[in-house]
């Protein structure tokens, strides 16, 4: 896994709630058995017509808006345990993942991959969108050591909370079964013992 | 110290706590398919690992299996590949897989309680959400990413913050035309489509103790949908009858070992709860749902609710989701005609299922304008539906009775929902484009459908059990 520090970005913004796992990516597109390529199809049917032309007015499609923090409605990534969400939202080039509200699975995917996704107020997420309304250069500052996140443009700066285990998976890089094969024999003992 | 049945299970399952990282949790029992499982089996080899106890793995073939003509080679061929990976991945790792042809075939979630392979007591997990399922029987059972799927395939075990707890209570006696489907689609309706997220979820009262295993199921199988890791009911005598005499479950003294074990598994009197919520069983009515998550539901006869009555930040993402079903605020779904029934899924493909829609359409017919597809569990089903008849009902009245899988509820094989047609589904989500491109999706129980399916439209299923109770 990719190490992960800070992150300076302009943002593309989502403003939709309760975004599932099958608009992040479709089941139809779950057939792929490598990691990759998922990017391709991240929101395929919100940013591509019938006949696989761009639809202009979805938000990924407009040149104006680049950045690799995504920022989306309360209960993003609710539905399915398909961890290709996560896989296409970073295949797609974003690092972090900003919402009031995340389904539990997908935060948990999101974060084995090194996707870190951060859980900020109402009050912090509308004006994060009324921001980048303004202006869609915007940046918002991400700190992971120390657990915040700035709107640059306002100066509102707010702390997240992440599990200080999975946040130092996330700065060194390392992952869950790197931990538990660590501990096998405790394991072996456990089946012994039960 | 008094205990909730999650605690009970968890407890007896952590391989180690320490302040500050989350439990190693050993798994009981690892369900995979096709689907979740490749990258993970991909991360195995890179690792040069193999899987810890491949006999505490189970596979099967579901997502993207053709429901006719099963059999012949897959024609999809990126379906077909994945398919073929998963035979090859489970050769090669030693884990027992029952793919297309094999006897115990179907749903993951399906066949673990029909073999007696899900039990009161177990930690279960499987790539899939819908693992909530196999909560029915008193088990901690929870959906995982493919990378925790790598996991349990190297370690047997999971790294998990404790969840927190909620109680759910239905007491009272259902009224007619209610099933299981429609207690838990009120919940969800009631609580939101995040309202049980954090939560491991208890069901218990007198109306869910009263419910069959397969009830059970379908109630614990959409816990998710409100956002929950899982949904549990404490084993009961129902519970020890279903299970007792399955292909996998324990015999002879072993039975007698594990029925004292389960016995002890419910939440003490005096167990706290992080939540609780009461509902009444009288107050539920056979439920639809109008919009685009599974939150989005009311009952049949009653109005859709309109966008000014929701809170003003929602109000955007209300009102794209009645657009996009095509559908008015404040109008009825009663008499809305409709183009596609299909009964199946995880949530209901079970043979109670199946008997009780061919009961209701036994010298019915289906109406002109729909297509309706009856896709059971498992292939055991299958087999049991044609030896009971159903399929001879089904066949009468217009019905396709067809091969078993996931089908139509997530359409990753060829039976999909074509763009802006409406369908009366019994599966457990009806996010847009979840049955097809662009399709539209009205998620009821298997009564209701049956009902659209007779009439081409919205219909409260009431109305025709009254009708065939005065012919």
């Amino acid at each position: 896994m990719r190490k992960f520090e800070k992150l300076t970005s302009a943002i593309v913004p989502l403003n939709i709630e309760n975004i599932d796992t099958d608009q992040i990516i479709p089941a139809r597109f779950l057939k792929a058995t490598t990691r990759e390529g998922f990017g391709e199809n991240l929101f395929r049917d919100w940013r591509y017509n019938g006949d696989n032309t761009l639809k202009t007015d979805f938000v990924l499609n407009n040149p104006a808006f680049k950045g690799r923090i995504l920022v989306a409605g309360k209960n993003f990534g609710c539905g399915s345990s398909r961890e290709h969400a996560a896989w296409a939202i970073q295949d797609a080039g974003f690092d972090v993942v900003i919402s009031s509200f995340f389904a539990d699975i997908f935060k948990g995917n999101a974060l084995n991959n090194g996707l870190l996704p951060i859980q900020v107020s109402d009050e912090f997420l509308a004006e994060i969108f009324s921001t980048v309304g303004q202006d869609n250069t915007a940046p918002l500052d991400v700190d992971l050591e120390a657990q915040t996140v700035t709107n640059v443009v306002t100066g509102s700066k707010t702390d997240f909370e992440i599990n200080p285990y999975k946040k130092s998976c996330l700065i060194n890089g390392y992952d869950d079964i790197d931990f538990i094969l660590n501990q096998k024999q405790l394991v072996v003992e456990f089946e012994q013992n039960r | 110290m008094s205990k909730t049945l999650v605690e009970k299970i968890w407890d007896a399952h952590v391989v180690k706590s320490e302040v500050g990282f989350p439990d190693i949790l050993y798994i009981d029992t690892h369900l995979i398919h096709e689907v979740t499982s490749p990258q993970a089996f991909d991360g195995l080899r890179k690792r040069g690992l193999p899987v810890f106890r491949p006999q505490q793995t189970v596979a099967t073939a579901d997502h993207n299996v053709p429901t006719l003509n099963q059999l012949q080679p897959i024609k999809e061929e990126l379906s077909r590949y994945q398919v073929d990976m998963l035979t090859k991945n489970c050769a090669e790792f030693g884990i027992e897989l029952y793919g297309l042809g094999h006897p115990f075939q179907g749903i993951v979630h399906v066949i673990g309680p029909e073999l007696g392979i899900t039990l009161p007591g177990k930690t279960m997990v499987c790539g899939d959400s819908h693992t909530s399922t196999h909560g029915a029987f008193g088990a901690i059972a929870f959906g995982i990413g493919t990378s925790q799927v790598e996991q349990v395939f190297a370690t047997q075990c999971l790294l998990q913050q404790k969840p927190k707890t909620m109680k759910i209570e239905v007491n009272g006696e259902l009224g007619q035309g209610v099933t299981a489907k429609d207690i838990i689609l009120y919940i969800i309706a009631k609580i939101s489509a995040a309202g049980g997220t954090g939560y491991f979820i208890e069901y218990a009262g007198s109306t869910i103790e009263a419910l069959s295993m397969e009830a059970r199921m379908t109630i614990c199988n959409m816990s998710i949908e409100m956002g929950a890791r899982g949904g549990l009911i404490a084993p009961d005598q129902t519970t020890f009858d279903y299970i007792k005499g399955r292909e996998f479950a324990p015999a002879g003294e072993e039975w007698d070992k594990s029925l004292a074990y389960w016995k002890t598994l419910y939440s003490d009197a005096d167990a706290q709860f992080d939540s609780v919520l009461t509902f009444d069983a009288t107050d539920i009515s056979p439920m639809i749902t109008y919009g685009t998550n599974p939150g989005m539901g009311m009952g049949i006869a009653e109005h859709i609710p309109s966008t000014a009555s929701q809170v003003s930040s929602e109000q955007a993402s209300f009102q794209k989701a009645l657009d996009y079903m095509g559908i008015e605020q404040d109008t009825e779904l009663v008499g809305k005609p409709i183009d596609y029934v299909f009964i199946g899924s995880c949530t209901n493909s079970r043979m109670e299922d199946l008997r009780e829609v061919a009961e209701f359409v036994k010298g019915r017919q289906k109406a002109e304008n729909v297509t309706v597809w009856i896709v059971p569990g498992s292939k055991q089903i299958e087999q049991q539906a044609i030896a009971e008849g159903l399929d001879k009902i089904f066949e009468a009245a217009g019905f396709q009775l067809r091969e078993p899988g996931c089908s139509a509820c997530l359409g990753m094989n060829e039976d999909k929902i074509p763009a802006g047609k409406y369908c009366v589904s019994t599966s457990n989500r009806n996010f847009e484009g979840r049955q097809g491109p662009d399709s539209r999706t009205f998620l009821a129980s298997p009564l209701t459908a049956a009902a659209a399916a007779i009439t081409g439209r919205v219909t409260d299923v009431r109305t025709l059990l009254n009708e065939s109770a005065h012919a």
